[in-house]
C-alpha cells in the first residue's frame, strides 16, 4: 500500500512558487569544475573582519554557549540603539524598541506573522528580494505588487503605490536600497511615500539590509521622516556591511507594542539568535566601522568599472546609488533575460541572475554582482563583452 | 586624492592594466599618475613580499631587529645620524621611536655571521651610538600583511543566491 505524501504537505505551502533563482542555481551548479565567474552571488566576498571573528572566538573560549534574552543580549541592543541614532537618526529603547533575530530574513517574517491577519493586504515594490511575496503567502496574507520602473531607475514613486493601492491594505514592506535592481528613492520621492504612508494609515516595514552601501548621497531611513517613527518597523542586520551573511545576526527597532508582538513570535519559533553571532555583532558595532567604509570605497569602485563596461558592452544599465547590484537591461541585445543568462553562462562561464526571477518588472533585466575581486570583474566584463558582439553577429 | 593612490593603498596587486579600468583611466595615465607620485616621493617603489624562511628566498634569511642608544647632536638631532645609518645596505628600515632606546633597525643578512658582524663593527662603532641590543627573528607570520602558512579556508561562497 502506498502513501502519497503530498496530502500532507499544506495547500498554500504546495502552491508556493520555487523560487526563481534555485533553477539557475541548478543550472550553475551543473558547470562545476569550470572556470565559472559568479555574478550571482547575493552577499560580499569581504570575509568577515578578523577582530569580529576573533571576539566570537573568545566567547566561546570564555564558555558562551547559552540562550540570551528573547530580545537579544542588552549590550548588543544598547550598541544597536545607539548605532541607529547615529546612523539614521531615530532614536529607540534598547530595552523594549530593539529586538535582535536570526538575520533580517527572521525580522521580516516575524513582522509580517506578527501584523498581518489572513486576508490583510501587504504592499511590496516589485522586482524584489524573492522572500517577500512567499512570505506574506505564508501568513496567509494578500500580497499586492507595486510596479517599479527602469525608467525611474527602479526607485518606488507615490504615484505607483497610490495606483496599487486598494481597501484592505494594511502594511508596505520596503527594500532601500533595493535587492536586486540597487534601487533608492530621493528624499522628496521617500517624503511623498512617507505622505502616502500617513494618509493610508500603513504600517511601514522597512528593510534598509543595504544602506550603508549608499555610494552617492546619503541614505535616509524612512522611519527618520516626521510623523513615521511611530509606524515604521525599521529591519537591519549585519550580513552585507560587516559581511556577515553566514552568522544569521540582524534586527527590527520599532515602537514597544510592536517589538513585543514580534517578540511573542520570535520567543515560539526561535527563543534567541546564537549566542556567538549576538557577540561577534556588538565587537563589529563597537569597532567595526572602519571596515565597512573600507568595503564600501571598494564596492564604489567596482559599481563604477561594471557599470561602465556593461554599458560600453551595449547594455543598458543605470548606476545603482546603492546595494552591490547592477540590473542592466538587456534587451539591446535581442535577447530575453533568461536566453541572454543562459547563453552567458554556456558560452562565457559567466553568471548572472534573470531578472524575473525577482518579480515581473525584472523582465529583460539580468543582476549582476559586482561583490568580486576587480581582477574577475574584469574578467567578467570581458567575457560579457566578447558574448554580446558574438550574438550580436 | 590621487585616484591611483586610492588604489595602491587598497595594498591589492593590480597589474597597470587593471587599475587603468578600474579608475577609468588609460594605462598611460595610470602610469603617468604612477610617475607624479614617485616624482613627490610618496610611492618610492615597488617590492615583492617574500616567506624569508623558504629555501629558493634563503638569500636574505637571517633578520634582526635592534634597538639602538644614540646621543642627539645639537642642530641635528637624531637625523644625522639616523640617514647615515639608514644608507648601509644591510637596513632594511630604520625608525626614530619614542620610549626607551631611540633607533629601531631592521637588519637583513644572509648568515648570523654577517649580521652580527655588521652590528659590531659598523653599527656600534658609529660615532653618537650609544649601545645596541640585537633581537634576531626566530619565525615569520605575517609578512607586509600577508599571512604566512595560514591562509583562509577557500571561499565557498554560494554560485547563486537571492
Amino acid at each position: 500500500m502506498s502513501v502519497d505524501p503530498n496530502r500532507w504537505v499544506a495547500g498554500h505551502v504546495a502552491s508556493l512558487p520555487k523560487s526563481g533563482i534555485r533553477d539557475f542555481f541548478e543550472l550553475v551548479a551543473k558547470m562545476k569544475g569550470q572556470d565559472v565567474i559568479s555574478l550571482g552571488v547575493g552577499e560580499p566576498d569581504f570575509v568577515t573582519p578578523w577582530h569580529i571573528r576573533e571576539a566570537a572566538i573568545y566567547a566561546l573560549e570564555k564558555g558562551k554557549t547559552y540562550y540570551t534574552s528573547n530580545l537579544g543580549m542588552i549590550e548588543l541592543r544598547r550598541a544597536i540603539s545607539t548605532y541607529v541614532t547615529e546612523h539614521f537618526g531615530v532614536n529607540y529603547r534598547p530595552e523594549d524598541q530593539v529586538i535582535v533575530t536570526v538575520g533580517v530574513s527572521e525580522a521580516l517574517d516575524l513582522a509580517i506573522r506578527a501584523f498581518v491577519s489572513p486576508g490583510d493586504k501587504v504592499m511590496y515594490h516589485q522586482p524584489c528580494y524573492v522572500s517577500y511575496s512567499p512570505s506574506i503567502t505564508l501568513a496567509h496574507g494578500v500580497a499586492v505588487e507595486v510596479p517599479t520602473y527602469a525608467k525611474d531607475n527602479f526607485a518606488l514613486t507615490a504615484e505607483a503605490l497610490r495606483a496599487a493601492w486598494s481597501p484592505g491594505c494594511k502594511v508596505l514592506m520596503l527594500n532601500l536600497p533595493c535587492n536586486p535592481t540597487g534601487g533608492t528613492c530621493s528624499l522628496e520621492q521617500l517624503t511623498k511615500i512617507a505622505e502616502f504612508c500617513r494618509e493610508k494609515d500603513l504600517l511601514v516595514l522597512s528593510d534598509e539590509i543595504y544602506s550603508e552601501l549608499t555610494f552617492d548621497g546619503v541614505h535616509t531611513s524612512i522611519a527618520s521622516l516626521p510623523g513615521m517613527a511611530e509606524r515604521t518597523i525599521f529591519l537591519h542586520g549585519f550580513s552585507k556591511a560587516f559581511a556577515m551573511t553566514g552568522w544569521r545576526i540582524g534586527y527590527a527597532c520599532g515602537p514597544a507594542v510592536l517589538i513585543d508582538a514580534m517578540m511573542k513570535v520570535h520567543q515560539y519559533a526561535m527563543l534567541c539568535a546564537s549566542i556567538i553571532a549576538q557577540e561577534a555583532a556588538l565587537e563589529a558595532l563597537l569597532r567595526g566601522w572602519d571596515a565597512v567604509v573600507k568595503m564600501r570605497d571598494q564596492y564604489h569602485r567596482r559599481r563604477d568599472l561594471v557599470v561602465r563596461r556593461f554599458n560600453e558592452a551595449g547594455l543598458k544599465c543605470h548606476s545603482p546609488r546603492g546595494s552591490f547590484y547592477t540590473f542592466p537591461d538587456v534587451t539591446p541585445t535581442g535577447l530575453t533575460e533568461k536566453e541572454f543568462a543562459v547563453g552567458l553562462l554556456e558560452k562565457e562561464k559567466v553568471a548572472v541572475v534573470p531578472g524575473t526571477a525577482f518579480g515581473a518588472n525584472g523582465k529583460g533585466h539580468v543582476r549582476g554582482c559586482f561583490a568580486t575581486s576587480y581582477e574577475q570583474l574584469i574578467v567578467a566584463c570581458d567575457r560579457v563583452e566578447r558574448f554580446i558582439q558574438n550574438v550580436k553577429k | 586624492m590621487n585616484p591611483v593612490l586610492k588604489l595602491l593603498l587598497e595594498g591589492g596587486s593590480l597589474t597597470t592594466a587593471q587599475m587603468a579600468q578600474v579608475v577609468n583611466l588609460s594605462v598611460a595615465e595610470v602610469e603617468q599618475h604612477l610617475e607624479q607620485l614617485k616624482k613627490d616621493k610618496i610611492f618610492l617603489g615597488w617590492r615583492p613580499v617574500l616567506d624569508l624562511s623558504r629555501e629558493a628566498a634563503a638569500a636574505a634569511a637571517v633578520r634582526a631587529v635592534i634597538e639602538v642608544k644614540v646621543t642627539p647632536e645639537r642642530g641635528g638631532g637624531f637625523s644625522r645620524l639616523a640617514e647615515r645609518l639608514a644608507r648601509f645596505d644591510e637596513v632594511e628600515s630604520c625608525y626614530l621611536m619614542s620610549g626607551a632606546y631611540d633607533l629601531l633597525v631592521f637588519v637583513n643578512g644572509s648568515s648570523l655571521q654577517k649580521v652580527a658582524a655588521f652590528v659590531s663593527e659598523k653599527l656600534s662603532t658609529l660615532e653618537g651610538v650609544l649601545s645596541t641590543s640585537t633581537h634576531f627573528m626566530l619565525r615569520s607570520y605575517k609578512e607586509g600583511g600577508f599571512l604566512i602558512e595560514q591562509t583562509e579556508t577557500q571561499v565557498t561562497r554560494l554560485n547563486v543566491a537571492p
